[in-house]
């Protein structure tokens, strides 16, 4: 049990050092590689929760799909202190405040969810069956609900991309 | 012999093993290619130049190091140790035998039978991007940049029809865990009869196969290093031993891949009548890891025959093949395998 305490004390420091070194870096290119780092370590807290699907699956969509397309614009667009864009007083204030609400969201949500701990020794709640049985059986509505809003972002994401490509052919 | 030194001989195995079969993939690349050609290939080191690869590594170990000036040292030196770590990481979920038996007490030879299996496999895969991308931009260089980009659309769009043809597979055997896909495939005769997944899924292995060369690098699809158009590509900045990690590791890739592709597909360690002709457990587990090798070896050479085959793609024709060619007919095959599975359950 330890062990495991020190996995999670370890997983955590490093989540929270890298998601401040996201803010602090200049360069946008480290911001991202610290990005991955953090979702690395969350991947980890997910699989000391024995929930090794949710890692998995965490690792494939957002350190190897997501970052890489934010990386590979940032990358294009070669960021840097110089050419970085003024931002006013106001900008800075709106973002502190959102980033506050979120915040307060954010915590809200932990102090809700005290009563829901369960033991993950116990519980194979993460294993692939469990979690399909969970999601057709008792979440089958919200399941299909996201599914469709996947779908919605898709088209508009294609949409998006076709007329753009059909003004030009015009132009 | 406890349980853990039992997996850290294990994983040493795999390593050394993984580490020299991509050594003796770069030689016999340039012998079949010789073959191919009509030419001798590599024969001064040694016997037939059985040591070829052993002088090019103290070659590579012994050329000069240089690092770009301008270039972020640490990122130039992580890309390609990235890159290494990630090939080298994929071989712990292969099963490479059945249950060995030492002092009474069964062993598997797989180092870990982890329930998401070929999840980390893909997870694993879509890291090894980052290798590639972030060597490319360190290098500061144009050329390295525009193959780094490539490299990593070209694998990010592979990765999904790659997926979409598992699925389908993962759908009929009911599992992710990559022993139980291969047990689902064991030999024998009468009731206990399967046959290879690729008889049932020919299509799923047919669109696996391609993407697993698009994922490789390999040519045809080998655009991110396309010396006709970006000299180099992502490593054309890289030299001495950092860039032998780059080409190291694709070699790794190839046999892992191909491990996979036996698993998966082939029946991994299985072979016909293993349970009727008698033998020991021991000795079934060993014909098996030998049979396994066998099949993986016959899909390297695969890998180099496709290479002395076919042309180069262009560009837009891989990507028009990625999402208009394999994703549509992966899709299409997930749907027959669904309305498969469900006639069956009914009748």
């Amino acid at each position: 049990m330890t062990f495991t305490n020190n996995l999670f004390y370890f997983l955590s420091f490093v989540a929270v050092l890298s998601a401040l070194m996201v803010v602090l870096s200049k360069n946008p290119v480290h911001s991202v590689l610290y990005l991955i780092i953090t979702f690395f370590a969350i991947a980890g807290h997910y699989v000391l929760l024995n929930a090794q699907f949710l890692a998995a699956v965490h690792v494939i969509v957002y350190a190897g799909a997501i970052m890489v397309l934010f990386l590979y614009v940032i990358m294009l667009l070669n960021l840097n202190q110089e050419s970085e864009a003024h931002k006013s007083t106001l900008m800075k204030l709106a973002a502190t405040i959102s980033a506050g609400l979120l915040l307060v969201v954010l915590i809200g949500s932990i102090r809700g969810s005290e009563q829901l701990m369960v033991q993950p020794q116990q519980v194979e709640v993460g294993s692939v069956k469990d979690m399909g049985r969970v999601l057709f059986k008792e979440f089958l509505l919200p399941f299909e609900i996201s599914s469709v809003l996947l779908l919605v972002a898709m088209i508009g994401a294609v949409m998006l991309g076709k007329n753009e490509e059909e003004g030009k052919n015009a132009s | 012999m406890t349980l853990l030194l039992f997996k850290v001989i294990l994983i040493l195995a795999v390593f050394a093993i993984s580490l020299f079969m991509a050594a003796y993939s770069t030689y016999a690349e340039r012998k079949v290619a010789a073959f191919m050609q009509d030419r001798l290939g590599p024969d001064r080191a040694g016997p037939f130049g059985i040591l070829q690869p052993l002088a090019d590594g103290l070659k590579l170990f012994m050329k000069e190091e240089i690092t770009p000036e301008v270039s972020n040292k640490f990122l130039f030196v992580l890309g390609p140790s990235l890159f290494m770590i990630t090939a080298l990481m994929t071989g712990v979920v292969i099963p490479w035998g059945d249950l060995i038996n030492i002092d009474g007490i069964n062993y598997s030879l797989q180092i870990t039978d982890v329930n998401i299996g070929i999840l980390y496999v893909f997870g694993v895969v879509s890291i090894g991007v980052y290798g590639i991308m972030i060597g490319g931009w360190a290098s500061n260089n144009k050329f390295s940049l525009l193959g780094a980009i490539r490299a990593s659309a070209q694998m990010i769009s592979y990765e999904v029809a790659m997926g979409l043809s598992i699925i389908a597979l993962v759908m009929m055997t009911g599992t992710l865990s990559l022993k139980e896909i291969c047990e689902y495939q064991a030999g024998g005769v009468g009731g206990n009869w399967n046959f290879w997944n690729v008889v049932y899924q020919p299509l799923s292995f047919l669109i696996f196969i391609i993407c697993a060369f698009a994922e490789c690098n390999r040519a045809p699809f080998d655009l991110p290093e396309c010396e006709t158009e970006l000299v180099g590509g992502y490593h054309t900045e890289f030299s001495s031993m950092k860039l032998g990690l780059y080409l190291f590791a694709e070699y790794i890739n190839m046999f892992i891949s191909s491990a996979i592709m036996a698993t998966l597909f082939f029946g991994g360690y299985n072979f016909p009548f293993m349970h009727d002709l008698g033998l020991s457990q021991n000795a079934i587990t060993i014909i098996g890891t030998g049979v396994l090798f066998g099949k993986i070896i016959f899909f390297i050479f695969f890998f180099m025959w496709i290479r002395w085959t076919i042309p180069r793609f262009r560009y837009d024709q891989l990507m028009n093949l990625g999402w208009k060619g394999l994703l549509p007919l992966a899709i299409g095959n997930l749907l027959i395998t669904g309305l498969f599975i469900l006639l069956n359950n009914r009748g």
